[in-house]
């Protein structure tokens, strides 16, 4: 008789209820599609039912899932990057980054100082403020941010996936982190700022 | 001495890759001297920590959620194929 695995998963047909949400909201974050994000939770528990028998319990079924989504993620993006090619996009200048600097390299407007920067992440509002920068930075950026800072990808296979050279992963994910900071800076900081004087 | 531009560029690398000695010695030596980079450095600390907890935040925000007809429709599929 073969041997019952240490800790099945669940009924499949219960995980739409227990982890559909927050499969969903995983990958409404990345999609910023409706349907598409729907598909995406469609295709990850379609997969995990395939995979059921290697599901070890050594992980909670909720990170077991949430880890096959990010696979499918991935493979999204790489999908998009072989459509539609990256390296381009770090080769030429980005007009928004350029214009940070004076000619000799010094800031022309300086990063403000941010009170109690800790005290955002409490906050809700915070998070759709991250999650609209994130989604309004040029499409090669956000891949590339979303791949190393989010899903937490190494450099060396984000390069794969990406189809980039490490210099080219590095240019875009400096440019990603000067917009989103001054994005931070207008859409949330400056906000709060606005409102203690 | 590192312009500011190259500084940015050094800290944000950072993240990614191990910088040479002489690199690490350059920032440093400007932050030293430069209480805006300073600033920057710190809410690229800010930034990448953020990013760590956003999975965790996700979770907690309630108001996206899947649809009903959704997860109805995604049921059915798994219980086709279960």
């Amino acid at each position: 008789m073969p041997k019952q695995p240490q800790a099945p998963s669940s009924p499949p047909d219960t995980w739409p209820t227990d982890h559909g949400d927050a499969l969903y909201r995983y990958a409404y974050f990345h999609a910023h599609d409706t349907s598409l994000a729907e598909d995406l939770v469609q295709e990850t528990l379609l997969a995990a039912l395939t995979a059921r028998e290697r599901f070890s319990g050594r992980s909670s079924e909720r990170t077991w899932l949430i880890a096959i989504l990010k696979n499918k993620l991935v493979d999204q993006v790489r999908k998009q990057a072989r459509e539609q090619p990256l390296a381009e996009y770090a080769e030429n200048d980005d007009e928004a980054v350029e214009a940070l600097f004076a000619a000799d390299g010094h800031w022309k407007r300086p990063p403000s100082l941010w009170e109690t920067p800790m005290r955002a992440l409490e906050q809700k509002q915070f998070w759709q403020v991250l999650a609209h920068c994130i989604a309004g930075l040029p499409v090669a950026q956000a891949h590339a941010f979303r791949l190393c800072e989010i899903v937490g990808r190494e450099g060396n296979e984000a390069c794969k996936v990406l189809g980039i050279s490490a210099t080219n992963l590095w240019v875009l994910l400096h440019r990603a982190r000067l917009r989103l900071r001054q994005c931070l800076e207008i859409q949330w900081f400056g906000r709060e700022a606005k409102v203690k004087r | 001495m590192l312009s500011c531009k190259e500084v940015t560029r050094l800290v944000s690398m950072s993240y990614e890759n191990r910088l040479s000695w002489p690199e690490r010695v350059g920032v440093r030596m400007h932050l030293l001297m430069c209480r805006f980079c300073t600033r920057f450095a710190q809410q690229m600390r800010f930034l990448h920590a953020a990013c760590h907890s956003f999975q965790q935040a996700l979770q907690e925000d309630d108001a996206i959620h899947l649809s009903e007809a959704a997860r109805l429709r995604i049921h059915n599929i798994l219980s086709r194929n279960y």
